[in-house]
């Protein structure tokens, strides 16, 4: 049984692979959409706020499987052909940037008003009150819940096993599927999750108390 | 775009496997959180006052549910225990354990801040009117505890409910199994997937609304 566990780790290395780049992927899409909605949800003006607030509520509200769904099986229908892989990857993104867009919104919130009247009063231009004055505080801010909006999509992308996907998940399931050597697969599988997982909270955590320094 | 022929009407036809299945994701939920919260709240006091075994265990079962995909959890309720010995639940009940193993890893951490959160006066003025530990345990400390963490609590029924949705890939016939029904038999994919996406936001902000209102009902005065 030993040798068939082994015979199986290239395959669950893999699959933790294809994870981890879908996971990638995802957080860079997610973060750049979510931090341009982050800014219209706080800074746009009224229509735009609008349309991103429904937007992110929107998403917010839908269990993240049913959008993959939407994405997966209703695009096609209106004529835009997607590969599974290209779909998960969207409808990951999509759901994962309308959190990182709340959190970019919460980091900016949080400084003081204050911050922003005295950027104006020295003639900062809005770019430069973003850029010099509000965002390298409110990033500090942002970081730890974003780091776990990692952890989030790590998760997530065990979804995208639904479509197809050889994900970490799936390739266990194939494995379990040829060597009938059920718990000691779904154990590795449970650990290799775990073990990104954790790291990225511990991360998370660092961070947490590295600027836990920044009051107001 | 290509050619889309809408056709409500079928869709409309099986909405009662619809209805059906947002009840059953809510009764799905709302057993989660109960069973949840029984594991969070003896989780929690054995994280606080167990002895250092305890405290290790519940702290190992925290971060490693909390760190694993739930689907990946579900799949070994329903595959995993089987090969285990353990034979005699079904998909949906398989799914309704897996569902408070989860809820309960996060519950724990709820409890934990909720009791942290009971002003220690409480607990002294307990002492003091002659209580016993249990008595104030069953009086003082966990009527405090609920009315403190009920936002987290609700937040974590809407939460549990949108995972509901995992029950799916156990064929367990919920909202997104309906849908799924719906576009496999009918090629209604638009609808079947606008009807789903508009019961669950119906669904979560019409709870949200109603917990709401029973939170600040039952809000402590600080």
């Amino acid at each position: 049984m030993a040798h068939q566990i082994l015979s199986g780790l290239p395959q669950l290395l893999r699959g933790l692979g294809v994870s981890l780049e879908i996971a990638g992927i995802v957080l860079a899409l997610a973060s750049a959409g979510g931090f341009l909605v982050g800014i219209v949800l706080q800074y746009g003006g009224i229509l735009l706020r609008v349309a991103a607030r429904v937007y992110v509520d929107t998403i917010r509200g839908i269990p993240v499987l049913v959008l993959i769904f939407v994405v997966y099986f209703g695009l096609p229908a209106v004529g835009l052909r997607l590969s599974a892989f290209q779909a998960g990857i969207a409808a990951l993104s999509i759901f994962a940037s309308a959190h990182i867009a709340e959190i970019v919104r919460g980091g900016i919130d949080s400084i003081p008003h204050a911050q922003t009247d005295a950027a104006k009063a020295v003639g900062l231009t809005f770019w430069q009150r973003l850029r010099l004055v509000v965002l390298p505080q409110a990033v500090r801010r942002m970081l730890p819940p974003w780091v776990n909006t990692a952890v989030e999509i790590v998760k997530g992308s065990a979804l995208l096993s639904l479509l197809g996907i050889v994900d970490l998940l799936l390739a266990m399931q194939n494995v379990v599927g040829y060597t009938f050597i059920v718990l000691p697969f779904y154990a590795l599988a449970a650990f290799l999750y775990f073990a990104v997982n954790f790291t990225i909270s511990r991360v998370a955590g660092v961070l947490e108390r590295r600027f836990a320094y920044l009051k107001y | 775009m290509r050619e889309y022929h809408f056709n409500w009407f079928l869709a409309w036809q099986s909405f009662p496997r619809f209805y059906w299945g947002l009840a059953l994701g809510l009764e799905l939920a709302a057993l989660a959180l109960l069973a949840g919260s029984v594991i969070g709240i003896a989780a929690a006091f054995g994280r606080a006052f167990g002895p250092l075994w305890l405290r290790a265990a519940v702290t190992s079962y925290v971060e490693f549910i909390r760190n694993i995909p739930l689907l990946l959890l579900v799949y070994f309720a329903f595959y995993g225990l089987p090969k285990a010995g353990i034979t005699v639940f079904d998909n949906v009940w398989s799914f309704i354990i897996a569902l408070s193993a989860y809820s309960g890893a996060y519950l724990t951490e709820v409890f934990r801040a909720g009791v942290g959160s009971v002003p220690v006066g409480y607990t002294e003025a307990g002492k003091a009117v002659g209580l016993t530990p249990w008595q104030r345990l069953r009086l003082v400390t966990l009527p405090v505890t609920f009315r403190i963490i009920l936002p987290s609590l609700s937040n974590t029924f809407i939460s549990l409910f949108k995972d509901t949705s995992l029950a799916s890939a156990l064929a367990v016939p919920e909202l997104t199994y309906a849908a799924e029904w719906l576009n496999v038999n009918t090629f209604r994919t638009i609808e079947a997937w606008t009807f789903a996406t508009a019961m669950y936001l119906f669904a979560g902000y019409g709870i949200a609304l109603i917990l709401r209102r029973f939170e600040r009902r039952y809000a402590v005065i600080r």
